[in-house]
């Protein structure tokens, strides 16, 4: 295998790279011995510490929290998806008036941590209650975000194509809704479920305002006295989320894969890999 | 709405900012420290190290933070591991941002042509040489902008630590609002403008590195 790194290996080389593979072995082998050890000792992979996971209605809850996470995330997900539309349209307008309230509400709406965004509207509109404060934080930051993939996508059209379709007389608002964004949704789409992984992933962040949740689910564990076990209640949640999200990014990449063989480019947009 | 709350709001901002900016930090140093060593282990020829790399960013990438934080700052005392609330927090974000700038520095990596790498050994430069002066140098170029987005998303991330008890910017909004009722949106706009900030003079920086060392292709 030869990388811009390093050519082909002769005889010499692999020896070599085998001690290397021996060493690395051997340092994760301790490494990983060491924080087993000291899980052991410290009784945090002890059977009571988990025997909580192994009951029917624990697992039940957490079920049922995993299916609140998901619906809070699919709403979220549909009404960003309208709200991105909506304001990339706004910020390809014609109308400066249109424009630039576009811009500015994306610009602002990115800008603004995602936490914050929330725990305003909790707290400011207090009838709305943790799931919807929720909901329409997780909107209004994720609709920002694809408002500039559906703008990237649209821009990255061919000027040609526009040109032949004002040329056999279709408005402007034609071009966009028959030409422009057709194309423009095939090389989003992999951004696009990119995105639908960061607004999951940040449903996580309903467990600051008490938002039902799989997180609220289990803090409720962590903190009864019977289980007291925050370790062990961390890594099942984690283990739930890489789960999923992983399946979706899998997607994403399947996605892609299929945009690439039909000749589409694919909007990259580093912003929405990270989120919180 | 007096001097007193104006006076109050700017010294709760300036407590706040200075933690937040203590958390970008630190969280700069030891994400960048860390992801680039996970970056390096993933384009090593050595199998263990790329497995070991490509697992702590599927890992780190696909859990939310808020879950990470709650493995360290709640779970690690429980393990026997405990330095202040201030540094969890720190060691959380660093984990968490390393798996994104691991990926920023392998992309990097990649762009590079590998005619280049074989131009150069083909001149008979050694495997340093070639990296030092024809492909890193190439590399780093390219990674400047998605790695500043990725600081960028990790300046707002340290909100997140509000939740576990650091007194950040984000902390001051609930606390403004117990000593000044009705000061919610004011206290909003004064933090926003504070993060706004942050990010506008991240960005400055970004852009001075970039046309530095922009090339004409």
């Amino acid at each position: 295998m030869s990388t811009v790194l390093f050519d082909n290996p002769g005889p010499v080389t692999r020896a070599r790279h085998r001690v290397y593979t021996g060493v690395a072995l051997l340092a994760f082998g301790v490494l990983l011995g060491f924080a087993l050890w000291q899980l052991w000792s410290t009784e945090q992979i002890t059977p009571d510490k988990w025997e909580a996971f192994t009951e029917p209605h624990i697992i039940q809850a957490l079920f049922e929290g995993l299916l609140d996470t998901l619906s809070a995330a699919a709403l979220a997900i549909t009404l960003a998806v309208t709200f991105g539309a909506v304001f990339a349209t706004g910020r390809l307008s014609d109308r400066a008036w249109v424009r630039w309230p576009s811009w500015l509400v994306v610009e602002f709406f990115r800008a603004v941590p995602l936490l914050l965004l929330i725990l305003v509207i909790f707290l400011g509109f207090s009838s709305l209650g943790p799931y919807w404060s929720l909901v329409l934080g997780l909107m209004l930051y994720n609709g920002s975000v694809l408002a500039e993939i559906f703008r990237a996508g649209v821009q990255a059209v061919p000027k040609g194509q526009s040109e032949a379709a004002y040329a056999i007389g279709m408005t402007k608002s034609q071009v966009l809704a028959q030409i422009l964004a057709p194309q423009a949704v095939r090389s989003m789409l992999p951004a696009i479920i990119s995105q639908c992984i960061v607004a999951l992933k940040d449903t996580a962040l309903g467990y600051v305002i008490g938002a039902s949740g799989i997180l609220k689910v289990g803090k409720q564990i962590y903190i009864s006295p019977l289980y007291n076990n925050p370790f062990a209640t961390a890594v099942v949640l984690a283990v739930v989320f890489i789960i999923v999200n992983y399946s979706l990014s899998r997607l994403a990449v399947y996605a892609e894969h299929k945009m690439s063989q039909r000749g589409a480019t694919t909007v990259e947009n580093v912003e929405s890999t990270t989120g919180a | 709405m007096g001097p007193d709350y104006l006076s109050e709001l700017a010294t709760s901002l300036a407590d706040g900012f200075l933690v937040t900016l203590q958390l970008i930090g630190w969280t700069l140093l030891f994400s960048t420290i860390l992801g680039t060593l996970l970056g390096a282990m993933r384009v090593s020829p050595i199998a263990p190290l790329r497995f070991v790399g490509t697992s702590y960013v599927n890992i780190f990438r696909n859990t939310p933070l808020v879950v990470v934080f709650l493995f360290v700052v709640v779970g690690l005392p429980g393990v026997g591991i405990g330095p202040s609330f201030f540094w969890r927090a720190v060691i959380s974000l660093s984990l968490y941002t390393a798996a994104f700038v691991c990926e920023c520095i392998r992309s990097g990596v990649n762009t590079v042509d590998p005619g280049q790498a074989e131009a150069a050994r083909s001149i008979g430069m050694g495997f340093g040489a070639s990296l030092r002066h024809v492909v890193l140098p190439q590399a780093f170029r390219a990674i400047i902008p998605p790695l500043v987005s990725v600081y960028i998303a990790m300046a707002k991330n340290t909100s997140v630590a509000y939740a576990f008890g650091i007194t950040e910017a984000t902390y001051q909004l609930k606390a403004l609002i117990e000593d000044f009722p009705g000061s919610l949106w004011f206290n909003f706009a004064g933090i926003v403008a504070g993060y706004i900030l942050i990010v506008a003079v991240l960005s400055a920086i970004a852009s001075g590195f970039e046309r530095r060392t922009a090339v004409a292709r």
